[in-house]
C-alpha cells in the first residue's frame, strides 16, 4: 500500500511530506522532483524506478504524489488521490498551494487520520470535520466531549452522515445534469455519441432519513434488443451510484435506497449511447493557407424546435500549439482566442 | 490564522531558546508556534533532530494539538535517535490508558510507526487489550498496527498470537474493523512465508454480507481478500460472483475494479459456459463507465481492460468506439487507447478502425504516430480483406515524407509482404524513393530485407545494397545481420551482380566484426556457399513460416497470473509482480475440483492430478490463517507450486529463492534481497 504522500508545488518543493512505511526514505522526494518535476514530457501518470512507483495526479498548482513499493491497487491510489483533493477543496475551498502552506499542520493531522500504514480510512470530510478543525481549540473540545460519538460515526455503517443533524424546514434538491458527448469523423459522420447524466443532491434533512428514489418503467437497464424496436424506452448502458446507496437492494428490487449524506452530493451517475438527439450540429472547414497559417470556419446549427432556446452556449475550438496569434470574424456573439487553453472561445 | 509565514528556515539555536523560553506562554500560543515553524522545517527537508530533547520536553503540554506534532516529530526521528525515543515511553504508557478512546487509538498508531525496540516491547501488551477494547476505533486502529509489527519483527507477531486476535476481528460487529483486520491479514500473508491466507465459503460468505456496510475503501480490501477464496463445491463461485456482483455499480473505481479482478477469477471455477458469458456480460458496462473517470483511473482501466479482453474476448466488442481518441485525452491515455482499438478490431468494424488509425497518424506527438502507423500494418496483417486499404493508406503515409512516419511504414510493409507474398510487391519502387531518410536501426533492417528478399525484381538491388554497405562496420547487429543476409540473398539470386558483394561481406562478418552471432552467420554463409550452392539457396530462400498477429498475443500464463492482479501495478504494466517486486509471493489458480482446465497450449496443460496430495494436505474448507500448520505441510505447498510455476515455464530466479527461502525459514531475508537487486527493473523506459 502507499508508502509516503508528498505534495509538491509547481517548482518541486516538497509541502508535505507523510512517510507511512519504513521502507523508504524522506529522500526520495527529490527523486520524483528530478524524474518527474523538472521533465516537460510526461508520459504516463506512474513512474516505477526500481521496486519504487510514484503515482501522480496535478491540481492546481499542485502535484500530489503517492509512492509505493508494493504491487498496489493503482486504481485505489490515484482515487484516493483524488479524495485528498476533495477533503482539501471541502475545507479549504480551494486546494492549491496557499491553502496547503497556511494550513499544513492541519493537513499532517488530517494525513495521520486518513491513511494508516498506506490503508485508507474514513475520508468523509463531513465526519473528519467533527474532530479536526481548522480551530484547534473546538477539536479539541469535540474529542474531549464527544469521542464516543465520534469514533462510532467514523467506523460506522453511515460514516458519511452525522446522526445529530437538524433542520427546521426538511427540504431535498435534485439536479440532474447530462453532458452529450460526441465526435465526428472529419467527413462528418458521427464516429461515438454518448450521453454521461449526473444526479446531484441537496439534502437538508433531519435525523438519518432514509430516502428511495425510482425509477419509471420507460427506463430500461439491461439492453434488450427485441424490446428496443418496440416500445419509446430509455436504455441506460451502465449506472454508478454513490457509496451511501444499497447497492444490494438495487440489484435485487431495481430501487435506489439511501440514507443521503448531509448537503450536496452526487448520487449516480449514469450513462447511455441510443437516441441520442444531438442539440447543436457543428460544421467545421479547415483549410491550411500556406506554411504558417490555417484558416477555421465553424457554423453551428441549432437541432431542436424553434420554441425552445439554449442559454450560456460556449464553443472551446482548440488551436495547434505553436500559434502566434489569431483573427476571429463573427457574425454574433464574442470570440476571443485564449492562449493558456491553446483555444479560441466563442460566448 | 495563516500558517504560512512558518514556512522559512529557521536556525536551531534560535528554535531551541524558543522553545525553552521563559516568556509568559498563555494557552500555549508560542510553544505551538515554535512547533509549526519545526515541523514546516522538517517538510522542508532541514534536519531539525537534535532539537529531539526539546521537542520531547513539550509533550507534558496538555494540549491535543501539540501532542500530535511532538508525535509527528517522534515519528520521523526517532529511527536516528533511539535513545530519545524510550523518554517518550510513560506519555505513551499513560495515553493507552486514558479514558478517551482518540486519544488511546493516537497512541498505539503513533507506537507503530516508533520502530525501536524499546517501544515495540512497550506496544506489545496494550496492543493486545486494544484489539479487544470496546471501542471500534481503538480496535480498527489496533488492527492496522498487527500489520505495523509485522513489518518490523515477524516473528513476535507470529507467535505471540496476534494472528488469532486478527482472525478473531473477521466477524467483529463493526465493518470497518473487519475491513482494517482483513486488509492487515492480507498483508500478512502476502509477506511472510509461512502464513497463508486462505477462506472458506463461510467466512467468505459473512464477509461479503459486511460489504454492504463498509466504507469504500473497506470494500475494496474485503474483495482483495476474496482472491483467497478456493471455490470447492460445484455452484460456490457462481453464488459469491452473483453477490459480488452489485459492487460493480459502485461510484469508486477501486472497488469496481477490485470486483472485476474476484469475477474474473471466480470464473476459473465456474462449470457453465452460460454461467461465465453472463457474467461477461455484466462485466462490460463497469468497465465503459471507468472512462467517465479521471484521467489516471480512465489508464489504469485502459490497461487492465486490455488484459481481460485477451481473456474473454466477447466482453467490449460491440464497444470499440468508446475508444476512439479524443482530441485532448493525456497522450498515456490515447497509447494504451489505441492497443485496445487494435485487439477489438474484426471484419465488422474494421473500416472505422482504419479511418481513425489513418487520423491518428498526422497527430503531432511522434510516439502516438508511430504507434498508429504501426497498428494499420498491423491492422492489414490481422484481418486479410483489409489489407488493400490498409496498404494504400501506408503508401498515402510515405508520400507524406515525414521522416519518422515513413521509416515506421517500412517497417511493417516489411510484414505484410511475409503475410501476402507476391501481391503487393508493386509498391517496392515507391519504397525505394525514400532510402535516404533511413537513419533507424529497425527501418534500414527492414528495407534491407525487402531489397534482399526481392532482388531479383529490384533492377538495382545491387547498387542499393552497396550504399547500405558502405557504412557496414558502423551499423547495429541488428542491421549488419540484415545486410549479411541480403547479400547472400542478392548473390543466389543474382550471382553476377552479389559477386563482389559476397567475399567483403563475409569477409568484414567473419574477421571484423566481434559480434559472435553476426560471425557464426557469416561462416555458415561461407560454408554453404563453398561447399554447396544448391543447398545454400535451399537454406537461404527457404519458404518462410507464417506470420500472424497471434505472436502479439501475451503468454497465456503470464496472462492467467495478471488476470488475478487486475487493478494492480502489474497489470498496468503487464509485467508479472515477481519480476519487480521483492519478495512478492506468485499467484496461480489453485486447483480444486471445480477448476477449470485451463488450456495454454500444447505442453503446457496443467495437469489436475498432480495437485491432490497437495490440496487434501492442506485440509479442506478450513479456515487458515495461521502459522498452525506443521512445517513439512507447508513445504509440500510450496513445492507443488513450484512445479506448476516450472512446468509453466514462468518459473524464474525470484522464484527459486523464495522457494529457498520457503524450505528453510530461518534463513534471513538478505539472501532474497541481495539476488532482487540486481533484478530491479527499471520500468520508466517501458514501452507501453
Amino acid at each position: 500500500m502507499i508508502s509516503a504522500l508528498f505534495i509538491y508545488n509547481q517548482k518541486g518543493e516538497v509541502l508535505i511530506s507523510r512517510l507511512y512505511r519504513q521502507d523508504l526514505k524522506r529522500s526520495i522526494a527529490d527523486t520524483f522532483r528530478i524524474q518527474v518535476i523538472s521533465t516537460t514530457d510526461i508520459r504516463s501518470p506512474i513512474i516505477t524506478l526500481g521496486s519504487t512507483s510514484f503515482f501522480h495526479v496535478r491540481h492546481e498548482n499542485l502535484y500530489i504524489v503517492a509512492v509505493t513499493k508494493w504491487n498496489a491497487n493503482a486504481a485505489l491510489i490515484f482515487e484516493f488521490c483524488y479524495r485528498v483533493i476533495n477533503i482539501g477543496r471541502s475545507y479549504f475551498g480551494k486546494f492549491d498551494e496557499v491553502a496547503v502552506k497556511a494550513n499544513f499542520v492541519l493537513i499532517y493531522e488530517l494525513l495521520d487520520e486518513v491513511l494508516d500504514l498506506g490503508y485508507p480510512q474514513n475520508s468523509e470530510a463531513d465526519t473528519l470535520k467533527m474532530y479536526i478543525t481548522t480551530e484547534s481549540i473546538n477539536s479539541e473540545r469535540a474529542i474531549m466531549e464527544d469521542s464516543a460519538k465520534i469514533t462510532i460515526q467514523a467506523t460506522g455503517a453511515t460514516s458519511w452522515r452525522r446522526s445529530d443533524v437538524k433542520y427546521r424546514k426538511n427540504e431535498a434538491f435534485i439536479d440532474i445534469i447530462e453532458s452529450v458527448n460526441l465526435l465526428l469523423s472529419v467527413q462528418g459522420n458521427t464516429l461515438r455519441s454518448d450521453v454521461a447524466g449526473q444526479i446531484l443532491m441537496r439534502a437538508y434533512l433531519s435525523g438519518t432519513p432514509e430516502c428511495k428514489f425510482g425509477l419509471n418503467d420507460k427506463v430500461l437497464l439491461e439492453k434488450d434488443p427485441e424490446r428496443r424496436k418496440t416500445s419509446n424506452t430509455v436504455e441506460i448502458d451502465d449506472c454508478q451510484f454513490h457509496q451511501c446507496v444499497k447497492l444490494g437492494k438495487f440489484d435485487s428490487e431495481r430501487t435506489i435506497s439511501f440514507i443521503p449524506p448531509d448537503g450536496e452530493f452526487e448520487l449516480m451517475r449514469y450513462r447511455t449511447s441510443d437516441n441520442i438527439n444531438l442539440p447543436f450540429k457543428v460544421h467545421p472547414v479547415v483549410t491550411e493557407v500556406g506554411k504558417s497559417k490555417i484558416e477555421y470556419r465553424i457554423l453551428v446549427k441549432a437541432n431542436f424546435s424553434s420554441k425552445l432556446y439554449a442559454n450560456n452556449v460556449v464553443l472551446n475550438i482548440p488551436t495547434p500549439l505553436n500559434t502566434a496569434g489569431v483573427t476571429c470574424s463573427v457574425p454574433t456573439g464574442k470570440a476571443k482566442y485564449v492562449p493558456a487553453e491553446n483555444s479560441i472561445v466563442w460566448k | 490564522m495563516s500558517d504560512a509565514k512558518f514556512f522559512q528556515r529557521g536556525k536551531i539555536h534560535e528554535l531551541r531558546l524558543e522553545l525553552n523560553s521563559d516568556k509568559k506562554d498563555k494557552n500555549h500560543t508560542r510553544k505551538k508556534a515554535t512547533l509549526k515553524k519545526i515541523v514546516a522545517n522538517m517538510t522542508m527537508g532541514n534536519d531539525m533532530s537534535s532539537l529531539y530533547p526539546d521537542v520531547i520536553a513539550c509533550m507534558a503540554i496538555p494540549v491535543l494539538e501539540v501532542k500530535k506534532m511532538v508525535y509527528l516529530f517522534l515519528i520521523n526521528y526517532a529511527k536516528g535517535k533511539p535513545e530519545m525515543a524510550l523518554e517518550a515511553i510513560p506519555t505513551f504508557r499513560r495515553d493507552v490508558e486514558d479514558p478517551n478512546p482518540m486519544i488511546r487509538a493516537l497512541a498505539i498508531r503513533t507506537m507503530g510507526y516508533i520502530h525501536v525496540d524499546k517501544v515495540t516491547t512497550c506496544l506489545i501488551q496494550p496492543l493486545r487489550h486494544c484489539m479487544r477494547d470496546q471501542d471500534p476505533y481503538v480496535r480498527k486502529t489496533a488492527a492496522v498496527c498487527v500489520a505495523k509489527l509485522f513489518l518490523q519483527d515477524r516473528h513476535l507477531v507470529e507467535n505471540a498470537g496476534f494472528i488469532e486476535l486478527l482472525r478473531d476481528m473477521l466477524v467483529d460487529s463493526n465493518p470497518s474493523v473487519v475491513a482494517n483486520a482483513v486488509a492487515a491479514l492480507t498483508e500478512i500473508s502476502e509477506r511472510s512465508d509461512h502464513i497463508q491466507l486462505k477462506l472458506n465459503m463461510a467466512i467468505a460468505s459473512k464477509l461479503v454480507t459486511a460489504l454492504n456496510e463498509c466504507s469504500e475503501w473497506g470494500q475494496t480490501y474485503i474483495l482483495e481478500s476474496l482472491m483467497f477464496v478456493v471455490p470447492q463445491e460445484p455452484g460456490d463461485a457462481e453464488m459469491l460472483a452473483e453477490r459480488i456482483a452489485p459492487r460493480l455499480q459502485h461510484a469508486n473505481s477501486a472497488v469496481v475494479l477490485t470486483a472485476v479482478k474476484v469475477i474474473v477469477y471466480l470464473m476459473n471455477y465456474m462449470s457453465k459456459d452460460e454461467d461465465i458469458a453472463n457474467m461477461c456480460k455484466k462485466l462490460s458496462p463497469p468497465l465503459v463507465t471507468l472512462l467517465s473517470s479521471g484521467p489516471e483511473v480512465q489508464y489504469v482501466g485502459l490497461r487492465n481492460i486490455l488484459l481481460v479482453v485477451q481473456k474473454h474476448p466477447d466482453i467490449l466488442k460491440n464497444d470499440i468506439k468508446i475508444f476512439f481518441c479524443k482530441y485532448n485525452d493525456p497522450i498515456y491515455v490515447k497509447m494504451a487507447k489505441l492497443e485496445i482499438m487494435f485487439r477489438l478490431a474484426s471484419e465488422h468494424n474494421v473500416e472505422q478502425v482504419l479511418s481513425e488509425l489513418k487520423e491518428y497518424a498526422t497527430e503531432i506527438d511522434v510516439d502516438f504516430v508511430r504507434k498508429a502507423v504501426r497498428s494499420i500494418g498491423r491492422l492489414a496483417v490481422k484481418i486479410e480483406s483489409t489489407a488493400q486499404k490498409c496498404v494504400e493508406a501506408l503508401l498515402e503515409l510515405i508520400q507524406t515524407k515525414v521522416n519518422y512516419v515513413v521509416q515506421e511504414s517500412i517497417v511493417v510493409i516489411k510484414d505484410i509482404f511475409r503475410k501476402y507474398p507476391n501481391q503487393y510487391e508493386s509498391i517496392i519502387g515507391l519504397l525505394c524513393e525514400n532510402l535516404d531518410n533511413l537513419d533507424e536501426p529497425e527501418a534500414k533492417a527492414a528495407m534491407i530485407w525487402i531489397i534482399g528478399q526481392y532482388a531479383d525484381r529490384i533492377e538495382n538491388s545491387d547498387e542499393l545494397l552497396e550504399d547500405f554497405l558502405f557504412t557496414f562496420l558502423e551499423e547495429t547487429v541488428e542491421v549488419q545481420l540484415a545486410l549479411l543476409t541480403a547479400t547472400v540473398k542478392l548473390f543466389i539470386k543474382r550471382p553476377t551482380a552479389g559477386q563482389e558483394l559476397v567475399p567483403r561481406v563475409l569477409k568484414w562478418a567473419t574477421e571484423e566484426v566481434d559480434n559472435p552471432d553476426l560471425r557464426d552467420r557469416g561462416y555458415i554463409y561461407w560454408r554453404l556457399l563453398s561447399t554447396d550452392v544448391a543447398a545454400a539457396k535451399a537454406v537461404v530462400l527457404s519458404e518462410k513460416p507464417h506470420i500472424s498477429t497471434e505472436t502479439d498475443n501475451m503468454d497465456p500464463v503470464l496472462l492467467e497470473e495478471l488476470l488475478m492482479h487486475i487493478a494492480s501495478l502489474s497489470a498496468i504494466y503487464h509485467k508479472a509482480p515477481t519480476t519487480f517486486i521483492p519478495h512478492c509471493k506468485p499467484r496461480f489458480l489453485i486447483p480444486s475440483p471445480t477448476l477449470r482446465r485451463q488450456n495454454y497450449g500444447p505442453g503446457r496443460l496443467i495437469h489436475q492430478d498432480s495437485y491432490e496430495h497437495l490440496y487434501s494436505n492442506n485440509g479442506e474448507d478450513e479456515f487458515d490463517a495461521t502459522a498452525k500448520q506443521p512445517h513439512h505441510q507447508r513445504l509440500s505447498y510450496h513445492e507443488q507450486s513450484f512445479e506448476q510455476v516450472a512446468e509453466a515455464s514462468i518459473g524464474n530466479q525470484q522464484y527459486y529463492e523464495q522457494k529457498i527461502n520457503a524450505e528453510n525459514p530461518y534463513r534471513t531475508d538478505t539472501t532474497a534481497a541481495s539476488a532482487n537487486k540486481g533484478g530491479g527493473v527499471d520500468l520508466m523506459s517501458f514501452d507501453l
